[in-house]
């Protein structure tokens, strides 16, 4: 999933200053499941945000919405009767759905109520790492199922660096080294020759180095 | 009135001082002593969490404080609420109630849940 953080109160109420109306808006998604953005986060939100204004001697009006995603056109249009009736839109889904609201609703601001983090997995409640950076050329049938791109703090293809000290990381002591996880992890599935069948250098215009990527499914479009 | 403490959630605490609460107490039952197994350890969490954004938000967080008792303990149920009333009047009323009226409320709510 998507994972994110909430954005400080105070940051939120600095970016609110301008406005005396607005929309809260959540998102059913990502954010939902990784407790930053769903419903649940729109009201405990609104309501602080509400309690901080009137304290402040200025109230704010909040209309609380969540939609069944932010990333998928149908799931905005709802949105498009009553969104200019309020000055913004604070949203809490991730840097995706809050830029296609923007690109859908061009007259009206939107503010980020969180800080979009990775792709990543739950470790336990409210404990998230990151497993894939999207690099559009997946290679884990040959690591084991463990990302070198994502999980090695270099994103090297050609095993552990000089870095790598008896299992972990030299960036961080916590950080274990990919590599040797990918090693260790052949060793234990008895795929060791795969660790020679990784190309002898990686293609990064399907990653980021190309700029913003497209998909188009010919077979779908 | 909640049937468990399980129920509640930061909205709703935080609804009590939109509603005009200058403080909420929160009872549940003793922990390891859930009819629902981890209801009111799961309410202290969460009154934790309002803790913390009354905190971030100036309202001042000692005006939520969670108790724990079982249903027999009434004699202790009435020294816990004229401990936490003595407390939020001493505090005064909320930012909010300030804010509404521009001067001090005699009256405070609290919701209360066993």
């Amino acid at each position: 999933m998507i994972t994110g953080t909430p954005k400080p109160i105070e940051e939120i109420l600095e970016m609110l200053e301008p406005y005396d109306n607005i929309i809260v808006a959540g998102c059913f998604g990502c954010v939902t499941v990784c407790r930053v953005g769903g419903d649940k986060e729109v009201q405990v939100l609104s309501s602080t945000l509400r309690l901080a204004r009137e304290a402040a001697g200025r109230k704010i009006e909040i209309k609380e919405v969540c939609l069944e995603r932010q990333c998928d056109p149908e799931y905005l249009e709802p949105m498009r009767p009553y969104i200019e009736d309020y000055q913004a839109v604070l949203s809490i889904a991730c840097g995706a759905g809050i830029q296609f609201m923007a690109e859908k609703f061009t007259k009206s601001p939107l503010l980020p109520g969180i800080n979009t983090g990775f792709l990543g997995v739950t470790e336990r409640q409210g404990e998230w790492t990151e497993r894939c950076q999207g690099c559009g050329d997946c290679v884990l049938h040959l690591t084991g199922g463990i990302c070198p791109v994502t999980r090695c703090a270099k994103s090297i293809f050609h095993g552990p660096c000089g870095g790598s000290v008896q299992g972990t990381c030299e960036v961080d002591k916590e950080v274990k080294c990919g590599w040797q996880l990918i090693i260790d992890r052949l060793v234990t599935l008895d795929q060791m020759d795969n660790y020679g069948k990784l190309k002898p250098y990686k293609g990064w215009d399907s990653s980021r180095d190309g700029g913003p990527r497209r998909i188009i499914r010919e077979d779908m479009v | 009135m909640l049937p468990c403490t399980g129920r509640i959630d930061e909205s709703l605490l935080l609804k009590a001082f939109e509603n005009g609460a200058d403080g909420v107490m929160v009872i549940g039952c003793l922990e390891g002593d859930c009819h629902y197994v981890n209801g009111n350890i799961r309410a202290r969490a969460r009154v934790e969490r309002v803790y913390n954004i009354l905190e971030q938000i100036n309202i001042g967080p000692e005006r939520i404080r969670m108790y724990n008792l079982s249903a027999g303990e009434g004699a202790k149920f009435a020294a816990f609420t004229s401990e936490f009333v003595t407390r939020v009047e001493e505090l005064g009323p909320s930012p909010i109630n300030l804010a509404r009226s521009n001067g001090p409320k005699e009256s405070e709510q609290e919701v209360q849940a066993t």
